[in-house]
């Protein structure tokens, strides 16, 4: 089944394209324009994402033309890779080795496989009671006390962020939503487009704006600014893309409010980390964005919250 | 065809960044050598190098191990062209004094260089638990005084023991990092003590941010 014969969707894939073809526009100009050292490391950054942007939206694009089986697999595999990252920077210790493999190679494909078969009961509380009893279960017989709530909760938040959370997004193709029947690739879509925006959006009023830091301790380059022009901005795209929703416009509005909060907390929330820790990225697989977890942190805390805001009201 | 098959496997797994302190030349004979906490050391620091250097490149690795089994021993002689040497292991071979069987490992690593190959080998002899490096054996010092025309270059690998700790089976795909230093510089007439203490401190400081 694919979605290439609705003709919306066909829109938004056109829009998208026409967004990237102008972001490599202005990048191209900037890059004639701008002369001093920091503001040409700016610039050499910025094109740098807009490339990955390329990568990462044909990437989407065709998951989400693909139908059901493709958004499963991107989701499961942004699940591993961020999993990987967010382990790689826990201190774990070899006691913690089996609790990781089975976190890897069981819980992760199970709660994929769970939302492809579209098994809402078991989807929803796999991770939060099973894997979270399980993982306790297998670190109590490895045997070692030592730390051992902070290596369970470590091992435990990781799944819950990193599996759980992102695999809401892949979910809402499992709802049920009355006279949208079929056509919920689009919900996935407007998620994705919102968060993903709304960061941009944070990061162009901060960048042409920002005074006043939000979170001085936490992540520098967020700013009051930034934020709520960012987030008004993001709003109003949400509201002009009521129609692929099955809202209607100041509903999709609200959505897109409450999409884009959950982001800024969730990026925030992953920044926290990162602080702690000591590094600036998670990783560096995608080029001037960082890690997997960096391009994702903002869909983290969205992407449950949005699905059931929908699951309820709708 | 199985040997880049594994390497690309490798990578995948233990999906690291490599580091190269110089950019290596393909035409040069290496001893690369490397503090050891995982099986998957010398497949990650194997598959990190160009594909050129690489079917060049061969392991040092116990005999024992990699005798037992036909899929091993497939792998040992026929994909990774291994150096097998026999180690201290009560039973076999036991019956042979440290030096003799020293000498006898040497030789084979010497044979194994021939004159256009290079060699991966870990001075600390066993797998450690990748906390502390632990002292290099003297093999390294002995080859250095057969070939010294040959290169040798410290590598560090930094959280494989994260992604297969000793005495597990199942890899957690963990980011690794595997760091290729500036080939060691040593002066003709240094005394075995010094060398082998240069030669580790080249590794450590590899692994210090």
């Amino acid at each position: 089944m694919t979605s290439f014969d609705d003709r919306e969707l066909l829109w938004l894939l056109a829009g998208l394209a026409a967004l990237l073809l102008t972001a490599t526009a202005v990048g191209q100009v900037l890059e004639q324009v701008v002369a001093t050292p920091s503001g040409r490391e700016t610039v050499d950054n910025v094109n740098a994402r807009v490339r990955a942007w390329w990568v990462m939206s044909i990437a989407f694009a065709i998951a989400v033309a693909s139908g059901g089986v493709g958004s499963v697999v991107l989701f499961a595999l942004i699940s591993f890779l961020a999993l990987r990252e967010f382990v790689t920077l826990s201190p774990t210790g070899r006691v913690d080795h089996a609790a990781l493999v089975w976190s890897f190679f069981l819980v992760t494909p199970a709660q994929y496989v769970l939302v492809g078969f579209h098994w809402y009961g078991l989807f929803s509380i796999m991770i939060p009671v099973y894997a979270f009893l399980f993982v306790t279960a297998r670190l109590v017989l490895a045997g070692e006390t030592e730390r051992f709530l902070e290596r369970a909760a470590t091992i435990q938040w990781g799944l819950m962020v990193c599996v759980y959370c992102i695999s809401y997004a892949p979910a809402l193709l499992l709802l049920h939503i009355h006279g949208y029947e079929g056509e919920n690739a689009k919900l996935l879509f407007f998620l994705v487009v919102v968060v993903q925006l709304s960061d941009v959006l944070q990061y162009i009023w901060g960048k042409l704006f920002g005074r006043h830091p939000i979170a001085p301790a936490i992540s520098p380059n967020k700013t009051w600014e930034g934020f709520v022009g960012g987030i008004a901005c993001a709003v109003l795209l949400g509201a002009s893309l009521w129609w692929i929703t099955p809202f209607n416009p100041w509903q999709a509005a609200l959505m897109a409010l409450a999409i884009a909060l959950m982001g800024f907390v969730g990026g925030l929330v992953m920044s926290a980390i990162k602080r702690d820790r000591g590094v600036k990225d998670y990783g560096s697989l995608i080029e001037g964005h960082g890690g997997v977890l960096d391009r994702v942190d903002s869909l983290l805390f969205a992407a449950p919250i949005f699905f059931h805001l929908t699951r309820f009201f709708f | 065809m199985i040997a880049s098959l594994l390497a690309a496997v490798a990578r995948a797994v233990a999906g690291g960044t490599v580091r190269w302190a110089r950019a290596p030349v393909a035409d040069r004979q290496r001893v690369f050598f490397a503090n050891h906490t995982s099986h998957l050391d010398f497949i990650l620091i194997w598959a990190s190098l160009p594909a050129r250097i690489r079917k060049r490149t061969r392991p040092v690795a116990a005999r024992d191990y990699w005798e037992s089994g036909p899929i091993r021993r497939y792998l040992a002689r026929k994909v990774f062209r291994a150096v097998l040497i026999d180690r201290a292991t009560p039973g076999e071979g036991a019956d042979r004094s440290p030096e003799v069987r020293g000498r006898a490992a040497i030789a084979r690593m010497v044979e194994g260089l021939d004159r256009e190959n290079s060699l991966i080998v870990f001075p600390e002899g066993t797998r450690g638990s990748g906390d502390e490096m632990a002292e290099f054996k003297s093999g390294l010092y002995y080859l250095w005084r057969e070939r010294p025309d040959v290169e040798l270059v410290p590598v560090h690998l930094e959280n494989l023991n994260r992604v297969l700790p000793k005495g597990e089976l199942i890899p957690v795909p963990m980011i690794s990092r595997v760091s290729f230093g500036p080939p060691l510089d040593c002066a003709e007439g240094e005394t075995k003590e010094a060398f082998l203490e240069q030669a580790r401190r080249a590794v450590q400081q590899l692994g210090e941010p």
